[in-house]
């Protein structure tokens, strides 16, 4: 099983949306839906403080949750990756992965009548692309790749920079990774 | 009845309604992946900002896509912005100008009708040559923002007025342009030449990039973050960079130029500048070093707060790291009114730490050396734009904007005619709604040229709705950058309705003007095809590849040692600025005290938000999901005391009156208590722009106390002061 990671750099990222926008037109996502969307986090007081700005969307968990309570098995694993994707044909818009999902990063509802989200642009993936988000990002603090592979930029960077995930603590074990 | 009405352009149909599908769950059908259909790109140059990054315009099956940046583009690096990811939004903006528009008067109420682009055409034709006929050519002026601004020039040139102005100007870069240029005879350049990439120390002052988008500048500004430059950024309120730097300088506003001093007080005192490049290349140090002797990092402590130590600390920063130090020009530099010596303390700072034309401080623009196609020469004007404002602003390089408004009012006034094109002036220009009406009221003929209805439109006898920059050419990009590039803007898409590019609607005047031999193309790629043969290249060659790079002539910093001579009088950098002695100014910064905030009042502190570009792109559907409206920033101190809670909806009204629209309040302790904060470019009022009309405040129109560069005409805006109104029935969480 390829284990596909994004890595974001919160030192360069500016929260710019740029992300968002990127990936509605690739996507076609429609109006009023977001698959990821931007976090502004600021601490202390005036005049000492810090601000951290993530971009943020589905962690293609390890052990995705939203997977093992899907009751159609309308959200699987793509292919042999961990790359969670959902069947419209097998949706039957129950809810039942939102609720299953730390990260709020399923859309209620695609108006085509399913529960729609954040694919990786595995459809990129497969040609060897990155996700639209990480090719438009203006700051390049957005990497993408396999962790099966060592020499990938997204294991360097894991190996040499300090990190975290959202949400550990749920298990989940989620592949998208901030940098601090 | 005033001759010209405002008038407000009504929606002709109520907003379209959202068609909520019905939902069919379990059973619907996948949608083809993207990309999986017949996929075709063609090359454009984006107009989403001013920064005009070369990209693809990719569509699917027939139908828009996306749009990306071009990787041999320097302006992009092969990634565009938000703004210009969100290109396709001013395409399929469904409020787009369809038909021209004509101002009519029907049972005694002015109103504007659809007219053919034939009449639109041959009435203004009508009117200009009236103008020409009776005052002369020359009272007819432009107004312009934009890349297609300079077909209209062309057009007013051969018509013979050389009358023109743009709020870039006066309103935003001039005085960072007219400071650099009186000290090194060059300016800051758009792109600016920072060569941020290879910094190892960079200064911003007030300049917050990452929230201003120039693509090039948070391009750079990131690798320098990566590669460890040490970041120092002055701003009163906790900005994105500030929130990256090192070093943060929460300034009390108004006080940038005592910084400034200080810091090369102690560049001075502690030797470190760079000796070799002062005594090369510059003039006045004697001077300057005397002039800046009295400001010492304790006595610019008590007008900056800034401690000393922190001020000492900073210099040698800079100092360490020179000349890779970029001690940034910033961009919107109209604050104060004294903004000319603030950008000239900046350029001084830059050259005595040697970083002007050095490897990590500044860089050496170069363009193509492109021939402009063969054309007659333009009759001469009897008048130049500043003779409009005579006496006034003697170092203003460009036409003056709010000069040109104030020479437009009265039935003696100066100008007699207006073509806006691509500028929003109720929003661009500070607190000039009542002198817009006045002017619009006085003037034989105003013009707008515009892609959406912007509030401008409501002051216009005729509006020609240009199409978008995906259904046209505009002229070859050829800006000054680390190599000669060219890039092309072609038409993607047929214009939609009955717009028309703006070198169409040039020529269709020009013809009608009795111009026909200015404009002897059929098609403007003629013309692009001609200038694009003489340096080796061709338009069929520009619409496969998009940008051509060419290498550069001469080297991209000053090589060791190299003797120069600068574009200043004494050829030298100008430390001391005898130009500016001789015209009653002081030769060096001199630092004034900014206005104090009066009691109950708070200083008004405006910028960017990277979803958009000032009013331009509000209305755009995609931007407007990400940013629907902008906030006002309110220190918690301050929301305690005024009782308001982040989500509530207040008004602020100026010191001197000024209401304005209603605004989300968002509580956040990243700006101080003695300011409060908004993105400007919203609380649009035309409500054709049906998404952003009503949606947020204007900042502008509460600039009601504007301190006017006396140098080059800048509008100060940072001067204002602002509180908290409510109105009854108003407020409470939204």
């Amino acid at each position: 099983m390829t284990r596909f990671a994004m890595v974001i750099d919160t030192r360069t990222c500016i929260g710019c949306g740029d992300c968002v926008v990127a990936c509605k037109t690739e996507n076609n996502v429609p109006e009023g839906l977001n698959r990821d969307w931007v976090v502004e986090a600021t601490s202390g007081t005036y005049p000492d403080l810090k601000t951290e700005f993530r971009s943020e969307r589905c962690n293609h968990c390890s052990n995705p949750t939203c997977v093992t309570l899907c009751p159609t098995g309308a959200s699987h694993l793509w292919k042999d990756t961990n790359i969670v994707l959902v069947e419209p044909e097998k949706c039957t818009g129950c809810k039942a992965c939102i609720a299953a999902c730390p990260y709020d990063a399923r859309l209620v509802m695609h108006p085509d009548g399913y529960i729609d989200k954040c694919t990786f642009c595995h459809h990129r993936v497969e040609k060897g692309m990155d996700p639209a988000c990480v090719s438009s990002c203006p700051t390049r603090c957005m990497h993408f790749g396999s962790l099966d592979d060592p020499s990938s930029e997204v294991s360097k960077l894991l190996k040499t920079r300090e990190y975290k995930v959202l949400s550990p603590e749920t298990g989940n074990e989620p592949n998208v990774y901030y940098l601090l | 009845m005033k001759r010209r009405e405002f008038i407000k352009l009504s929606s002709a149909a109520s907003a379209g309604a959202v068609v909520s599908p019905a939902l069919m769950l379990g059973g619907c059908v996948s949608k083809p992946l993207p990309g999986t259909g017949t996929v075709t790109s063609t090359p454009t140059v984006c107009d989403m900002c001013f920064w005009k990054c070369a990209g693809d315009v990719y569509k699917e099956d027939g139908e828009l896509w996306k749009i990306t940046g071009n990787p041999d583009d320097l302006h992009s690096g092969g990634r565009l912005c938000t703004r210009g990811t969100g290109g396709p939004g001013a395409y399929l903006d469904r409020d787009r100008l369809r038909k021209p528009l004509m101002r009519v008067t029907v049972d005694g109420r002015q109103t504007f009708q659809e007219v053919s682009w034939d009449e639109a055409l041959q009435f203004i034709a009508t009117k200009m040559q009236g103008i020409a006929d009776t005052v002369g050519p020359e009272r007819m002026a432009l107004l312009h923002h934009g890349a297609g601004g300079h077909h209209f020039l062309h057009l007013l040139r051969a018509f013979g007025s050389d009358s023109h102005a743009e709020p870039a100007f006066a309103q935003c870069r001039g005085p960072r342009d007219v400071g650099f240029r009186l000290t090194f005879g060059e300016s800051a350049s758009s792109p600016e030449r920072t060569d941020m990439a290879n910094a190892r120390c960079i200064v911003l002052l007030g300049s917050h990039i990452g929230e201003n988008l120039h693509n090039g500048q948070v391009q750079t500004l990131a690798e320098a973050i990566n590669k460890d430059a040490t970041l120092i950024t002055v701003d009163p309120r906790f900005s994105v960079p500030a929130g990256k730097s090192k070093h943060w300088l929460p300034i009390k506003p108004g006080t940038d130029i005592a910084l400034l001093l200080g810091w090369m007080n102690v560049v001075i005192e502690e030797e470190l500048y760079d000796k070799d490049y002062v005594e090369r290349y510059t003039i006045g140090f004697e001077q300057l070093a005397a002039h800046v002797r009295q400001y010492t990092p304790e006595w610019v402590f008590l007008e900056t707060g800034i401690r000393p130590d922190v001020i000492r600390e900073t210099a040698r920063e800079m100092g360490k790291a020179a000349p890779a130090t970029v001690v940034h020009p910033g961009r919107h530099a109209t604050w104060y009114g004294d903004d000319t010596q603030r950008s000239r303390a900046v350029a001084i700072l830059n050259t005595l730490l040697g970083s002007w034309n050095r490897e990590g401080g500044f860089y050496i623009p170069e363009k193509v050396d492109m021939p402009h196609y063969p054309l007659p020469d333009y009759p001469k004007p009897k008048f130049k734009t500043g003779d409009a404002y005579p006496d006034k602003w003697p170092f203003a390089s460009q036409g003056v904007t709010n000069g040109v408004i104030e020479a437009s009012i009265g039935d003696d006034a100066f100008f007699k005619g207006w073509m806006v094109y691509g500028t929003n002036l109720p929003q661009t220009i500070p607190g000039a709604v009542d002198k817009l009406r006045a002017a619009a009221d006085s003037l034989d003929l105003v013009v707008v040229v515009e892609t959406m209805p912007s509030e401008m439109t409501g002051y216009a006898d005729v509006i020609l709705p240009e199409c978008t920059f995906l259904e046209r050419y505009d002229d070859i990009r050829n800006s000054g950058e680390r190599h000669p590039s060219l890039a092309l803007r072609m038409p993607a898409f047929e214009p939609l309705h009955e717009s028309k590019p703006g070198w169409w609607i040039a020529k269709q005047l020009g013809e009608r003007l009795g111009l026909r031999h200015y404009f002897p193309w059929n098609d403007y790629a003629d013309k692009l095809d001609w200038e694009l043969r003489q340096v080796g290249s061709s338009l069929e060659e520009m619409q496969k590849i998009g940008v051509k790079n060419f290498p550069r002539k001469r080297p991209l910093y000053f090589l060791e040692g190299q003797n120069v001579r600068f574009f200043t009088p004494s050829r030298k950098i100008e430390l001391y600025s005898q130009q500016l002695a001789d015209k009653g100014f002081d030769p060096m910064p001199v630092y004034t005290p900014p206005e104090p905030v009066p009691s109950g009042y708070y200083r008004l502190n405006y910028g960017r938000m990277p979803a958009h570009t000032f009013g331009k792109t509000t209305n755009n559907p995609l931007l407007f999901q990400l940013a629907p409206e902008n906030q006002l920033w309110v220190n918690p101190l301050v929301a305690n005391e005024h009782g308001l809670a982040s989500g509530e909806y207040v008004r602020l009204a100026s010191r001197e009156g000024a209401i304005s629209s209603k605004i989300r309040v968002r509580v956040t302790e990243r700006i101080g208590p003695d300011s409060v904060f908004m993105a400007h470019g919203f609380g649009h009022k035309s409500k054709r722009l049906r998404l952003t009309a009503g949606a947020g405040a204007d900042d502008s129109e509460l600039m009601t106390n504007i301190k006017v560069d006396p140098i080059m005409g800048g509008t100060g805006m940072r001067g204002n002061f602002v509180t908290f109104v409510r109105q009854p029935g108003e407020g409470g969480a939204a």
